[in-house]
């Protein structure tokens, strides 16, 4: 049996990310954070693998936009303001679609912020951020061992959809030590065979051009719309979620990440008192579950969701129900984590 | 018999360039395709083209090839590089992507070593975006954004691109040249092929300076720019080497 | 006719002067033509005296210039 060891966030996501087959790191130090550069510095060599500080968030996003190029798994990891720096290469990486594979580790904002767990960055990671018509696949771990196991998959729809993906993690994940199980090293050949597209020299064949540029408005109209039929068989097959207590619940809790973990523990403490509370957790949240919502909440009371923002889930939660039943929001910001106690108080105050 | 002793070079694409008349950049797109013949590198070389007039350069070598954001063009080869070392990659970018945006991107390209190499393309203007000042812009010298000629006081200085870079230790090649006369062609195009040997060899970051002119924005024909390139931008961007660690390459 | 000339790419060139301008034996000059950019192309007005030494298309912005050169028979 596999063992189970006791492992920081970020330093279980990196080495995921070396089992996943990632062999290209770029990075910049950024608190909470940094311990994913440091492990990658450390870990890359002993896999032959490529390892590089980058002079900036910037350079780093290039690096990778120019490593995906080649057909490699890549990936960087960064936070927050870290992540904003990125946005003209996510957009370029979504434009000449690319896989590559972000890891944002969200910590208050805006502006400098702090350096605590926050979930503000959800309308930048899942509406666009950058500039264009663009999605990234948006994946919130609600632990280390999901954050571990989501990591290939992460991956693997990178190089399946030839797309960027992020995993969307927040301070308090990467800081906290948890008992992880990893998986095997995976077996990269025949996986992310891009010999059709990527740009390793001719060799003889016809070249290669890979970019997310055309002159002519007819044809990038067409190029935009070849990438929005990928996103609409995204949206059709790469839903995921997590529901618990649901079928006789009266009230519905939403939450992703930690907080839909936290907002498990308010299920049980609800359920003890004997009030029917139930839990749907987003972890795809772009494509975002809206039908699956949508068909959990019916028939519930109410519906209230729980960022640590000041509401920004809330308004896909509020488009998948349709006004069928009642949202409310209840969110600290800041770098303030909401406590069961304080969330199951609130849930009891909306009953009346 | 008769015998083609100069013609188009193979890895140079059929599609016909972009370029205004008498621009430079088709030269020096023609010597660098030389240059990959010469080498026999057509079949391992991966480009990058940047932001500016030259956006459109990936469509014009038959090499495998991109575009990067404008300024990033160094950062998105080191990621190449670094992905396939065994291949030959090189930037192409002018002196609006280089020398402003992307002065934070060469820079460290250049001190990290990186086995890559830049042609850059200085014609003290920026052209895509239809003449307006950049950091190379001489003094004194009119463009759309600095419409009374660019002032010291209030522009800053023109910056000198091959000089700050001579100090950056992972560099080994470096010259500034320019394309105004076939002498002057010919010497472009052996410092052009002495940076892809730099790179071949795994010697560290090559870049050539190439004096280009614009004469759309310059306002001037094609053989007035070049005296005007003689005359004034070779005094403020002396012709030389700056940085040769390659050595004899016979 | 020398067995030195230059063939120019009408639809390539961009009628910009400079393999006229550097021609050493002047056997260059602008077409009367016009191509279908609207250009008046560089044409080899003089057959009898290019020497074959490469400058036009050296020069040439625009890959439009091939040159032969009498060579001794094999």
């Amino acid at each position: 049996m596999a063992e189970r060891i006791m492992v920081k966030g970020n330093e279980a996501m990196a080495e995921a990310a070396v089992r996943a087959g990632c062999r290209l790191y770029f990075g910049y130090p950024i608190t909470p954070q940094s311990e994913f550069t440091e492990y990658m510095a450390r870990r890359m060599p002993e896999v032959d693998g490529v390892f590089l500080q980058s002079e900036s968030e910037v350079a780093a996003v290039n690096m990778v936009y120019g490593a995906a190029c080649t057909g490699h798994r890549v990936m960087t990891s960064t936070s927050s303001p870290g992540f904003s720096l990125m946005q003209e290469g996510v957009s370029y990486i979504a434009g000449a679609m690319l896989p590559a594979v972000f890891v944002n580790v969200v910590r208050g904002g805006p502006g400098l912020g702090d350096i605590q767990p926050a979930q503000s960055d959800y309308f930048q990671s899942t509406k666009g951020g950058g500039h264009g018509d663009y999605h990234l696949i948006v994946l919130a771990p609600g632990s280390i061992q999901e954050a571990v196991d989501l990591m290939e998959t992460a991956f693997r729809l990178a190089d399946n959809y030839r797309v960027p993906v992020m995993m969307l993690a927040d301070g308090m994940l990467g800081q906290m030590m948890e008992p992880v199980v990893f998986p095997e090293y995976v077996k990269l050949d025949g996986i992310n065979d891009h010999s059709s597209w990527a740009l390793r020299g001719t060799d003889g064949r016809e070249p290669h051009k890979v970019t997310s540029f055309d002159i002519d408005p007819v044809r990038l109209e067409e190029m935009n719309t070849e990438t929005h039929k990928v996103y609409e068989e995204i949206r059709s097959k790469e839903i995921r979620f997590e529901t618990h207590d649901l079928e006789d619940a009266d009230y519905i809790l939403v939450g992703y990440g930690t907080m839909g973990r936290i907002l498990g523990s308010v299920v049980k403490m609800a359920r003890k008192q004997g009030i029917k509370v139930g839990l749907f957790r987003p972890i795809s949240l772009w494509p975002f579950p809206y039908d699956e919502l949508k068909k959990a909440a019916k028939g519930k009371r109410f519906c209230t969701v729980v960022e640590m923002s000041t509401g920004q889930m809330v308004e896909d939660v509020r488009l998948s129900v349709e006004g069928a039943l009642p949202v409310h929001f209840y969110g600290r910001t800041g770098g303030m984590v909401p406590t069961p106690d304080e969330v199951f108080k609130e849930l009891v105050r909306l009953i009346g | 018999m008769e015998k083609a002793t100069y013609k188009k070079p193979k890895s140079l694409a059929e599609k016909e360039f972009s370029y205004c008349p008498g621009c430079h950049h088709g030269i020096i797109h023609r010597l660098v395709a030389e240059v990959i013949d010469e080498l026999e590198i057509q079949g391992k070389t991966l480009m990058v083209a940047p932001v500016g007039c030259s956006v459109f350069a990936y469509e014009f070598f038959d090499v495998d090839g991109t575009v990067a954001p404008h300024g990033r063009a160094p950062a998105v080869a080191t990621g190449m590089k670094r992905a396939m070392p065994e291949r030959m990659v090189f930037t192409y970018q002018g002196d609006g992507d280089l020398a402003a945006i992307g002065t934070a991107e060469i820079i460290h390209a250049a001190n990290r070593g990186e086995k890559i190499t830049t042609i850059f393309v200085n014609n003290a203007i920026y052209g895509m975006t239809g003449g307006q000042m950049a950091p190379t812009t001489l003094l004194g010298m009119k463009t759309t954004t600095s419409p009374y000629g660019r002032k010291a006081e209030t522009e800053g200085f023109p910056i000198h691109v091959s000089e700050l870079l001579k100090e950056t230790a992972g560099i080994v090649y470096l010259e500034r040249v320019s394309v105004s006369s076939p002498q002057e062609v010919i010497k472009a195009k052996a410092a052009i092929k002495k940076a892809f040997i730099a790179q071949k060899k795994g010697l560290g970051f090559s870049l050539v300076e190439v004096l280009s002119t614009c004469p759309t924005n310059w306002g001037l024909d094609p053989v007035e720019s070049i005296n005007w390139l003689n005359e004034n931008m070779k005094k403020e961007y002396p012709i030389g080497v700056f940085v040769d660690k390659v050595g004899d390459i016979k | 006719m020398s067995k030195n000339f230059v063939k120019i790419d009408e639809e390539r060139c961009k009628g910009c002067g400079l393999c006229i301008n550097f021609c050493p034996k002047k056997v260059l000059s602008f077409s009367d033509k016009f191509n279908s950019k609207g250009y008046r192309p560089a044409q080899q007005h003089d057959l009898e005296n290019c020497i074959g030494c490469g400058f036009c298309y050296m020069m040439c912005p625009d890959a439009a210039i091939t040159v032969f050169k009498e060579t001794a028979e094999v």
